[in-house]
């Protein structure tokens, strides 16, 4: 039921259009190798539907059998062939039976094994892909990606391939069927099914745009809702609790009247293909009845025609709903693709440095970037930062302070120019050597679900149970954890909402404090605590700065003032620099904002 | 389940109409079969064409009247679960809007939200499909087995005997497939989870080098999902083959027994005929039945959420106000021994007492998690105190109408909320408030320069304002507040975004326009409030300082601590 939703809000942002078309023999090429990675159990099933299919038809003819037996009427029934048919058939169902529930388990450990390595691949390409990526994408849409898309994907690729084995194996099978009990007879559906086919065409082309304003609609309520159950408290201020309600009603019959149509109208299809079969079973009673005054059709071949007809119309009409199924999930995998066509992080230089232990001295050299091309936020910055320096960088917010740790760290690669650590351009440097020299600890907690022990570890394999307690005493947050019901082995919710966001900061300075790197960056960290918990994680810092290159992002003036070198920062450029002191000198930018904090 | 049938109640002669309809052409359907086994059995043996094609135009006539009669049987469903949905809708967005806060608290925000989208259109999608199946597929089962007893009563047993134990499988196939969808329902939220940590803190993980780690924990996750949907699947793909083979062996046993009667005589071939017909009319009539229970069963799952909200009593809102007169001199607002108690027992405040004289300012301070946020909630009344009384104008303010108390106020949260809509519609946030008003607010907050820069007050806001920086979110919040000139101004940090010069213009316009109105101003910086007539410092819940700024620069340690870090007559950085 959830998916069907997902499935709707998606289909509206695909119906945005903001990508091209991937073409359909494209998608269903890169659908194959995850397929053919089980092509013989594939291969099996084939057989099993083909099996199971031709078993299906055999009942209905041995009933013929049957039922000619019984004709012979009152005391000449065939008891002995009747019983024969009969066990026959029975023989037959349960067979068919059998086929049908391995197939079934068959289609299930394909599915279960295609969607697990799917799952797998779109996750590991997530693992590198770059930070860019999740700052331009929002998190729902990723989910939506691994979940939604891979299940549809997955629905129609079991489940429909199959069916359409199957039903042309049903229809090609009952067809023959039909043709040697009556070619004459079959005429009929010469004309019904292209009917049906047709009305089926007519009914969806005309309600594809239902669904798919229904889709849009619904989208737009739950947007509706999410925005003001979640400005609840605002609205409520603000005495707006029924203007709001009187908002949701236009937004809500709009959507349920959108849901109406799609509904009526797409329930148009069932009755009319039920209307084609019910017309193709009279002429086939009319024609057969003239075939019957004729002598050249059995009452017991007229059953089973008709029996024969019911199997052959049925999956013609089910084929055409998988059709469009198979249109969604077409869609779903050019979605998922898109993801893994991203492209991830550069590799790594051929014989890219493997550098541990820098000594810290870094160096911006005329450093051009910008997040897109049309908008440059740093023009050309140079640096020389002495290791064991602390630099601190201030300015109004939207200045492109984040901007500088996210070139440092190699999250972004600059435009032009170069950053040098220990003389390395960081781009002749592995990542991973590059950044394990940082610790950071940066404005957005981040703890995930797991204790408060594995999240403070997380960063540091070798850490011992007394060097985590060791930096938590440090940090003062230790008489904290011990406070909790399970101590380091609470665990935390999933968006650590069982603990206030000033502990969450300690504990992800924790973290970084765990970590023997050289280099430390510490963006807005301790925003979110209050100024007397800021001491205290400020001592705590002081041991941790010591001997390291320190970049401290900060908005609160006082805590900077000793900093080596103050980078202030307006508009992406840095418009002074210097100590506080000569900032404080003449008639700066820095000495307003300094001023500003004592009106 | 039951009280959501209520709300189908209004539409009773819609759903009997459509009901009735459906009945004849679900009857219409089932004639179909039986005509035929007429005509094969009965009138063309007697080799003449004629009633043959009277027959068979009456089986065109029933094919035709089920078409139209299923068509427009549905279109009254679908319109039925409209309606029904709509109310089902609304009557929950108006419960969720009037809960006191303490209920949201405890249901969540996202479960709300989802309770008004995901279920609501669960329901929705029950309330059609139960009409369409839920008429046809009974009547298809009893017409069905009521048509064979017509037949044959005697063939008609097998059938009969056959459908327990098909209903058996099904109702015990379900029933642990329920539980393990649960299950499987379960692994995938964490595998989801594992997903959402690492879109969020790409960051951390780069720089730390996690990325193996991260692949071997989604593997882990990953594969019990798998399995947990193996297992669920697996025992759901039981169902159809018994029930297909059950009812096929079925048939096998009737023509058996159908011969016996044939050669006995008390029987015809064309009613084994017509009998193999409705055995399929009931498979599938029973298949429907299936998957009406697992929808149902899911519905039953939304429904208890959905009623979980509409049950819980609306508190904290009162209609009409209960206070005969507001006696004169008393203080704009007073504290009076206020305690406030979460549910589980710890203190949020503790005995807090002050007064504030109309126009003055109260600065509070302190910790996160001190309580200052509690104050301001307690004095909207989004929770009701456990001990003491909060007054306004004298009245204690339970015994306003919660309309007529809120309408004094202009709050700003922290980390409040922008809405999708234009500039103007968020400053103006559904109030008469004129364009002129509004401009007049932005400029004071400091807002009219980049509003001006954006075009305009009719530029868009997009969601969560992520068109705007953070200071430009919290200055747009400010203008909100101020345009409604309220007597009690009220900001939760919420300058914080805002560099130090903007701050103090900020306030130097609050100072000059609002100074009849009462300020209440939570902030980390001292110098947000060094300048209120009363500054409460609070820690753990306690005040531990009350005066002004000299006062406490005398009289209370942290208060002392937290200027000298913040107004730099200590260095506070290293070294």
């Amino acid at each position: 039921m959830k998916r069907d939703i997902e499935k709707d809000i998606r289909d509206v942002k695909n119906s945005a259009g903001f990508e091209p078309k991937m073409k359909r023999t494209a998608v269903l090429g890169r659908l194959m190798p995850y397929l053919m990675e089980h092509k013989l159990l594939f291969v099996l099933c084939i057989l099993l539907t083909i099996g199971g299919n031709l078993l299906g038809l055999a009942g209905p003819y041995f009933s013929g059998f049957a039922i000619d037996a019984i004709e012979l009427g009152e005391g000449k029934v065939d008891l002995s062939g009747v019983w024969k048919y009969a066990l026959a058939m029975a023989a037959v169902y349960i067979a068919s039976a059998v086929l049908s529930y391995l197939l079934s388990r068959l289609m299930i450990v394909i599915s279960r094994r295609v969607v697990n390595t799917m799952r797998r691949d779109v996750f590991n390409k997530l693992t590198e892909l770059p930070v860019g990526y999740f700052d331009t994408h929002q998190t729902g849409d990723i989910l939506s990606r691994i979940s939604y898309d891979i299940d549809t994907i997955n629905t129609s690729l079991s489940h429909d391939l199959v069916q359409i084995f199957a039903s042309s194996v049903t229809v090609v099978g009952s067809l023959f069927m039909m043709i040697t009990i009556s070619p004459l007879m079959v005429l009929i559906f010469a004309f019904t099914v292209p009917l049906s086919v047709f009305m089926t065409k007519k009914i969806t082309g005309f309600t594809r745009p239902l669904f798919r304003k229904r889709s849009a609609k619904l989208g737009e309520l739950n947007g509706f809702v999410e925005e003001m159950i979640s400005g609840q408290k605002t609205l409520r201020a603000y005495g707006q609790e029924d203007n709001t309600i009187s908002k949701l009603d236009a937004q809500n019959n709009e959507t349920v009247e959108a849901y109406y149509r799609a509904e009526y109208y797409g329930s148009l299809t069932g009755p009319s293909v039920n209307l084609v079969n019910n017309l193709s079973l009279s002429l086939v009673s009319f024609f057969g009845a003239i075939l019957f005054l004729h002598g050249s059709v059995s009452i017991g071949s007229i059953s089973t025609f008709v029996l024969y007809s019911r199997q052959f119309s049925g999956p013609i009409n089910e084929v055409a709903n998988i059709i469009g199924e198979l249109q969604s999930a077409f869609s779903a995998a050019e979605r998922v693709f898109r993801l893994l066509d991203e492209s991830p992080e550069p590799e790594d230089k051929e014989n890219a440095v493997e550098l541990n232990g820098a000594e810290g001295h870094v160096v911006l050299d005329k450093v051009r970037f910008g997040y897109t091309e049309d908008k440059e936020i740093i023009h050309g910055l140079s640096l020389d930062i002495p290791k064991g320096s602390l630099v601190a960088i201030v300015g109004p917010t939207g200045a492109g302070k984040t901007t500088i740790v996210n070139l440092l760290m190699r999250f972004y690669d600059v435009n032009s120019g170069e950053i040098r650590l220990d003389e390395h351009p960081i781009r002749e440097l592995t990542r991973k050597s590059l950044r394990l020299n940082y610790s950071m600890v940066l404005q957005d907690t981040w703890l995930f679900n797991g204790t408060v022990y594995e999240n403070i570890a997380y960063g540091s394999e070798t850490a011992e149970k007394e060097d985590i307690e060791r930096v938590c005493r440090t940090c003062g947050i230790h008489d904290y954890i011990m406070t909790l019901p399970e101590g380091y082995d609470t665990v935390l919710d999933e968006d650590g909402s069982n603990i206030s966001k000033g502990q969450k900061q300690l504990m992800t300075i924790a973290r970084a404090m765990l970590l023997s790197s050289s280099l430390l960056i510490l963006d807005e960290a301790t925003s979110n605590v209050d100024t007397r918990t800021e001491m205290q994680i400020q001592r705590a810092m002081r041991k941790l700065m010591s001997d390291k290159t320190c970049f401290v992002i900060a908005h609160r003036l006082s805590t900077i003032q000793n900093a080596d070198m103050i980078l202030v920062l307006r508009d992406g450029d840095v418009v002074e620099r210097g100590t506080h002191d000569s900032l404080m000198d003449s008639d700066t930018f820095y000495r307003q904002l300094y001023e500003a904090q004592f009106a | 389940m039951k009280r959501l049938a209520a709300y189908l109640r209004p539409f009773i002669p819609r759903m009997s109409a459509g009901f009735m309809i459906k009945v004849l052409a679900t009857l219409s359907e089932l004639a179909i079969p039986w005509i035929l086994s007429y005509i094969i059995d009965d009138l063309i043996p007697l080799s003449e064409i004629d009633p043959v094609i009277v027959w068979g135009v009456l089986m065109i006539v029933c094919s035709l009247l089920a078409w139209v009669g299923n068509i427009a049987a549905n279109r009254m469903a679908a319109a039925v679960a409209r309606d029904t949905t709509r109310q089902i809708r609304r009557d929950l967005f108006a419960k969720i809007s009037y809960l006191s806060e303490q209920r949201v608290d405890e249901l969540t925000i996202p479960s709300l939200i989802s309770r008004m989208t995901s279920d609501t259109y669960v329901l929705h999608q029950t309330v059609g499909m139960i009409q369409r199946l839920g008429v046809r597929a009974p009547i298809m089962l009893v017409g069905g087995i009521i048509v064979t007893l017509t037949l044959d009563p005697a063939l008609t047993l097998i059938m009969v005997i056959t459908l327990p134990i098909v209903f058996g499988i099904t109702f015990f196939v379900s029933r642990k497939g329920a539980r393990l969808f649960t299950k499987s329902q379960q692994a995938a939220d964490s595998m989801l989870r594992v997903v959402r940590e690492n879109a969020v803190g790409v960051r951390v993980i780069k720089a730390l080098s996690k990325s193996g780690y991260e692949r071997e924990r989604f593997r882990g996750v990953n594969d019990t999902l798998s399995e947990r949907e193996r297992a669920a699947e697996n025992t759901m793909a039981l169902t159809n083959p018994s029930m297909s083979l059950l009812l096929n062996l079925g048939i096998a046993a009737v023509i058996v027994a159908g011969a016996y009667r044939v050669n006995g005589g008390v029987s015809e071939v064309g009613k084994i005929i017509a009998f193999m017909n409705l055995f399929t009319i009931v498979l599938n009539a029973l298949r429907a039945i299936n998957r009406m229970f697992t929808m149902l069963s899911k519905a039953a799952a939304s429904s208890a959420r959905v009623l979980e909200v509409l049950d819980t009593p609306s508190e904290l809102y009162e209609t009409e106000p209960r206070y005969s007169f507001i006696p004169e001199n008393a203080p704009h607002i007073a504290f009076r021994d206020v305690t406030f108690r979460y549910k589980h027992g710890s203190f949020a405040v503790k005995n807090l007492n002050f007064e504030l004289k109309r126009g003055e300012t109260l600065g509070i301070i302190g910790a996160t998690g001190s309580g200052k946020s509690t104050v301001i909630r307690a004095l909207l009344r989004y929770y009701d105190v456990s001990e003491g009384k909060i007054e306004i104008d004298g009245v204690d303010i339970r015994d306003y109408a919660t309309s007529d108390l809120r309408a004094k106020f202009g709050v700003v949260f922290q980390n409040d909320t922008l809405f999708k809509d234009t500039i103007a519609e968020n400053i103006r946030l559904g109030r008469p408030l004129s364009d002129e008003r509004l401009l007049e607010a932005a400029r004071q907050a400091q807002a009219a320069e980049f509003i001006e820069s954006l075009g305009g007050l009719d530029a868009e806001v997009a969601i969560k304002g992520a068109n705007l920086s953070g200071g430009q979110k919290q200055r747009l919040l400010i203008s909100r507040a101020l345009a409604g000139e309220p007597e009690i101004l009220i900001l939760d940090d919420s300058s914080s975004a805002l560099d130090y010069k903007t701050d103090s213009l900020l306030r130097e316009e609050i100072r000059k326009n609002c100074a009849d109105s009462t300020k209440i101003i939570v902030a980390q910086r001292i110098s947000s409030i060094m300048h209120a007539e009363k500054i409460i410092v609070m820690d753990n819940g306690s005040v531990i300082g009350m005066g002004t700024h000299d006062e406490l620069i005398n009289g209370c340690q942290i208060y002392r601590e937290i200027s000298e870090s913040q107004m730099g007559s200590g260095k506070v950085a290293r070294r």
